[in-house]
């Protein structure tokens, strides 16, 4: 295959290089109709127009010249620019534990892609040792790249091979496993991950970052170190989501993978427990539990790795005024399950009713949760619940919507049986179920009230 | 270590001081000529930063300039900086040594300036057009050639004066060029940028920053190094200064406009002077870096005559027992106490370079010194040498430490100390700089001080710290939209702006009348009315800007209807002073008829006869009543009775005279 000389440029500019003969990481000297421009023609991003040559310009500067005012060009020089992360070989230190870490695309270790100008990720040890030399005081590292796919893109056959992978490292003896992995829906992976790797004797830690490594202030550095402390030194035998505590460089947040969830768009503390408190905080100098009922590091390699899922399983997120035929289309659509996102303690309006019923009598298998994340469903409480209870809708008490939909899925995946499904759904396996909701558990305070804000000045947020 | 008189004289580092000053051939700047910096080859260029008058901040919502004490603060957040890839995937000098510094970043935030955008938990808004409009207006002001589209870049800053770790900057224009009186000036390049934090306190590894004027949209100029002597740098700094502001379209005060200033001497290296707060102290500044460059170039010379191969030389170090000296310098007492480190260091060679020139009342370990502040965190004063003008060091303690690092009689030896994490970083530190010594003038950014020195900031940062910022789309820059920004470009700004000050209208009011564009209603009323384009200019900048502040516009008011007043009085033989008065009430009922005016504001038309005839009577009522009979008072008293009625009739500088004369008769 011939070299793209031309990356990412396409029509007007696209033919104006290719007549005056200028390649990318060429240098340029460009006459104008607003003057004279020079520097090195850079790759442009493929979701930009066809109407501009980007330029790096001597002082660093990227700039774009209009084709339209372009009267001359020539080449002068070629330099194509050898962008990577220094890769060193990662150190071996006797007597540290072993991690393996699996890539699975996202941004905590990256670099800049010219043809969507967004940031794409690197992965191996070295490459790794090079960004974030501490991780080599912390642990032995080998890393596997099972995938490379944007968080979004995550789904039950990456969350399968994922668990099938871990416990073949488990079965090898290994201290540790961390998993790099987009935010956007770490929570999901981490939830299936629990139903499909059950009683692990070590800790399975997925970590993220929400500021790419590209930047000086990101979050990736820390989150990995915190990531590996845990997975390495920790004594939690759980899956766990590793993020930020706080949005300061301070301490990270161990979280139960089935009751954690993003909670913000942009800010690095964005994960939070939701309905409890966090399983423990993590430096490097190691993991402070918060919670005493975690399931601690065992010798053995007793683990039962559960590979199920059944994809045809959705989220209704119910509002007023929705129509009956939402339903009937999902069943229609063949699904087996819905998990329904209720308002106040898991309620839908009467006009659904019918198309509950239906549901019901084709097998659909319904939960309720509810859309305030924070509570429980009550549906004795109102005649609505009670109803609703009658046409087959089953309450799944403090269960998070989206982990609810990572249990069903897995739960289908194994049986289709009423009694069973609704025996597994109800069953805790790690707390997406809780008996009791600490009082501490929902905490969401209001700026602007004089305890809060003295509270904010006074402890990093 | 004890404070003691100098027994014996082997060295004496203050004569060495001054026969190294005269070696460099340093003379204060008064007595340079041009000859002076043709001799070591001054050269000098700009950068000057000026923010521009906006509401909101460049890439967010959060209002502009408005600014708070250290103290008062409703959030603290932590970050720490690690260096990235350029683009071109390599690491930034710059970066490498501040992580190397391990600071601590602590940024204090107030709720009303700053959001979850400067703090980097947010991405950024679309950039401020009111911003990228003004900017692209002083581009054109510059003669630079305007890019077709704007990439905003990610410039890294590890000394975390950005949560971010990068500043998003843009250019705007390059090539440009501005006319000083004997030469013309090129300009390289223009560029819209976010400004960074205030520092607090820098303190050890900790150091606080507040966030009010984080964001603040700000542009900078930057020229080529085409300036040979100080002053032209002055004089260039002053014309862009200048050129800015007679937009009316950025921000004047405390900090509104700062310089960077590059300096370089013949077979020197480009060090940057940053933050430089006033224009009047570059001369000073540019004069003493080019001497400190030319300095060490002095000093690079002697070294590399005694090291054939340079590149070999080495320093040794010994770690010392407290315990092994008697210890009076308090510094050191401290240190002792707090379980600090005492680390010897041989340095082969350097006899004669420790006080050797480089600034007026600095010497070459002053260049150690500095760096062991910024680089490994260690609070001055950091190390003793054996050439101090007064010496710490004595020949007992020598005695001990000589031995121990296998000094040689033309060594100089230092003494450094602190917590023991940092003893490494320093060591190197030292080193670093001292082999520095052998290639010359380090790459370095210094911070300048009011006397004309400066100290070490930072090494200088390479293009190797940009990077495009992948959370902003470039922004095209069509052809009708620089036309439509040139229609409204005042053609001869900078011209104006010197009239102005020619006048001797005063500085305050220009950009008020920059800003309403008064200029040619100054100079058209003057000229044809022969009005003092000082007094107008003064009276339309001070008085109409109180005026629209205070009062409500009236309908039909404009800027015409001054003229139709001033023409009034003066065809009246009224004294001008009235129109202070009767702007206001014209102001808020522009219709009014000019007589009606005068009516409102209680005046009546007087002859002067009829007010000076009251001296007498006046006179003789304060012998009745005065206290103290002085001619001063007397005078006072009369001119407070008889001013308000001379107020429009006649001036009160020539009623003074009048009473002044009437009384003494």
């Amino acid at each position: 295959m011939s070299e793209d000389f031309f990356q990412g440029y396409k029509g007007e500019a696209l033919d104006l290089l290719k007549k005056y003969q200028v390649r990318v990481w060429g240098q340029a000297e460009i006459q104008t109709t607003r003057g004279d421009f020079k520097g090195t023609v850079l790759p442009r991003s493929e979701n930009d127009d066809d109407k501009h040559i980007v330029l790096k310009i001597i002082t660093g500067y990227n700039i774009g010249i209009d084709t339209g005012t372009v009267t001359g060009m020539k080449e002068t020089g070629y330099k194509k620019a050898n962008y990577q992360i220094p890769e060193k070989e990662f150190p071996i230190t006797e007597g540290l534990p072993k991690i393996k870490l699996l890539g699975t695309g996202g941004t905590i270790a990256s670099r800049l892609d010219y043809r969507t100008g967004a940031v794409i990720p690197a992965f191996t040890p070295g490459e790794l040792y090079g960004a974030v030399p501490e991780l080599a005081d912390i642990c032995n590292l080998t890393t596997d790249k099972l995938f490379a796919v944007f968080s979004e893109n995550m789904g039950p056959e990456q969350y399968k091979k994922l668990a099938i992978s871990i416990g073949e490292e488990i079965e090898k003896g290994i201290d540790g496993i961390v998993i790099g992995h987009g935010t956007d829906t770490l929570s999901h992976t981490a939830a299936a991950l629990t139903f499909m790797i059950q009683n692990s004797p070590i800790p399975i830690v997925l970590v993220g970052s929400q500021r790419s490594s590209d930047r000086p202030s990101s979050d990736a550095a820390l989150n990995l170190m915190h990531a590996m402390t845990a997975a390495g030194h920790g004594d939690i035998a759980e899956v766990m989501v590793c993020m930020f505590g706080p949005t300061s460089d301070e301490y990270g947040f161990l979280h139960r993978g089935t009751r954690v969830r993003k909670m913000h768009s942009s800010y690095r503390s964005t994960f939070r427990t939701i309905g409890d408190i966090p399983l423990a905080t993590v430096t490097r100098k190691g993991v402070v539990p918060i919670k005493q009922d975690y399931k601690p590091r065992r010798k053995d390699k007793q683990v039962k790795i559960m590979p199920y899922f059944e994809e045809k399983v959705t989220i209704v997120y119910y509002y007023p005024n929705m129509q009956p035929d939402v339903i009937d289309a999902l069943v229609d659509a063949g699904y087996k399950g819905i998990i329904i996102a209720g308002t106040g303690l898991g309620h839908i309006n009467k006009p659904l009713y019918p198309a509950i019923e239906r549901a019901h009598a084709k097998g659909v298998h319904m939960f309720m949760t509810v859309q305030t994340l924070w509570g429980y469903t009550h549906m004795f409480v109102y005649d609505t619940g009670r109803d609703l209870m009658a046409k087959g809708i089953i309450p799944a008490a403090n269960m998070l919507p989206e982990t609810a939909y990572i249990k069903l899925g897995w739960t289908l995946g194994q049986t289709n049986d009423p009694e069973e499904v609704k025996r597994i759904m109800l069953t805790p396996i790690n707390d997406e179920i809780t008996e009791r909701e600490p009082y501490n558990g929902y905490l969401i305070y209001q700026g602007g009230v004089k305890e809060v804000d003295e509270f904010v000045r006074k402890v990093h947020k | 270590m004890y404070n003691y008189q100098k027994m014996e004289n082997h060295f004496d580092p203050r004569a060495n001081y001054e026969k190294t000053k005269k070696e460099v051939s340093y003379v204060p700047r008064k007595e340079a000529t041009q000859k002076t910096y043709d001799d070591i080859g001054f050269m000098s260029g700009l950068e000057v930063h000026q923010q521009l008058l906006t509401d909101k901040k460049l890439f967010c919502n959060c209002p502009a300039g408005r600014f708070h004490d250290s103290d008062d603060y409703d959030a603290e957040v932590i970050r720490h900086m690690r260096p990235t890839l350029s683009e071109l995937g390599e690491y930034d000098g710059t970066a490498l040594m501040e992580f190397k510094t391990r600071k601590e970043i602590v940024y204090r935030l107030k709720h009303q300036t700053t959001c979850t955008y400067e703090v980097d938990d947010t991405p950024p808004f679309p950039i401020n057009r009111q911003a990228l409009d003004i900017a692209i207006e002083i581009s054109l002001l510059s003669k630079l050639n305007i890019v077709g589209e704007v990439h905003i870049t990610r410039k890294q800053y590890l000394d975390g004066s950005i949560p971010t770790g990068f500043q998003r900057t843009a250019i705007i224009g390059v090539e440009g060029e501005i006319p000083l009186k004997n030469k013309n000036v090129r300009l390289i390049q223009l560029s819209i940028e976010e400004d960074s934090c205030r520092e607090i306190s820098d303190i050890g590894h900790t150091r606080v920053y507040k966030t009010d004027r984080l964001g603040m949209p700000l542009i900078e100029t930057v020229t080529y190094p085409d300036m040979v002597n100080p002053d032209e740098v002055m004089e260039a700094c002053n014309y862009i200064r200048f050129l800015n502001r007679s937009t009316g379209k950025v921000r004047v005060g405390m900090g509104a406009g700062r310089e960077d200033v590059n300096v370089s001497c013949k077979g020197g290296t480009r060090v940057e002077i940053k933050g430089v707060a006033h224009t009047k102290w570059i001369p000073e500044l540019t004069h003493n870096e080019c001497f400190r460059q030319w300095a060490l170039l002095k000093i690079r010379e002697k070294l590399q005559s005694k090291f054939a191969d340079y590149k070999a030389w080495e320093m040794s170090h010994g770690f010392l027992d407290f315990d092994m000296f008697e210890i009076t310098y308090e510094p050191l007492k401290v240190a002792k106490d707090s379980g600090e480190k005492l680390v010897a260091v041989n340095l082969p060679g350097f006899k004669g370079i420790m006080s050797h020139f480089t600034q007026p009342g600095k010497m070459f370990a002053d260049e150690i010194s500095d760096r062991l502040k910024v680089v490994a965190c260690l609070e001055k004063p950091n190390l003793l040498h054996t050439e101090q003008f007064e010496p710490i060091i004595t020949d007992l303690d020598l005695d001990i430490i000589a031995p121990m690092l296998n000094a040689g009689p033309d060594d100089a030896q230092l003494i450094v100390w602190g917590p023991e994490e940092d003893m490494k970083t320093a060591l190197e530190t030292i080193e670093e700089r001292c082999k520095m010594a052998f290639e010359g003038v380090p790459e370095e950014t210094r911070k300048s001080f009011e006397n004309g020195t400066t100290i070490f900031e930072r090494v200088l940062p390479g293009a190797d710290r940009m990077y495009p910022d992948t959370d902003s789309a470039p922004i095209p820059l069509t052809n009708e939209v620089i036309d439509e920004l040139s229609k409204g470009l005042p053609t001869d700004v900078v011209a104006r702006y010197n009239q102005l000050k020619e006048w001797g209208v005063a500085e305050s009011t220009y950009n008020y009348i920059f800003k309403r564009n008064l200029f040619p209603i100054i100079d058209t009323i003057s000229k044809k009315h022969k009005i003092s384009p000082k007094w107008l200019g003064n009276f339309i900048g001070h008085r109409m800007k109180w005026v629209e502040g205070h009062f409500e516009k009236g309908e039909g008011f404009n800027y015409e209807i001054i003229e139709d007043l001033l023409v009034f009085l003066k065809k009246k033989n009224y004294n001008l002073k009235l129109a202070y008065k009767m702007l206001p009430v014209l102001y808020h009922y522009p219709k009014m008829e000019l007589e009606s005016v005068l009516t409102s504001i209680k005046f009546k038309e007087r002859q002067q006869d009829e007010i000076t005839e009251k001296i007498d009577f006046l006179s003789e009522k304060f012998s009745s009543i005065c206290y103290s009979d002085s001619t001063e008072n007397r005078i006072d008293w009369i001119m407070g009775q008889l001013s308000r009625m001379a107020y429009g009739n006649m001036g009160l500088e020539n009623l003074y005279q009048v009473v002044k004369q009437k009384i003494s008769e």
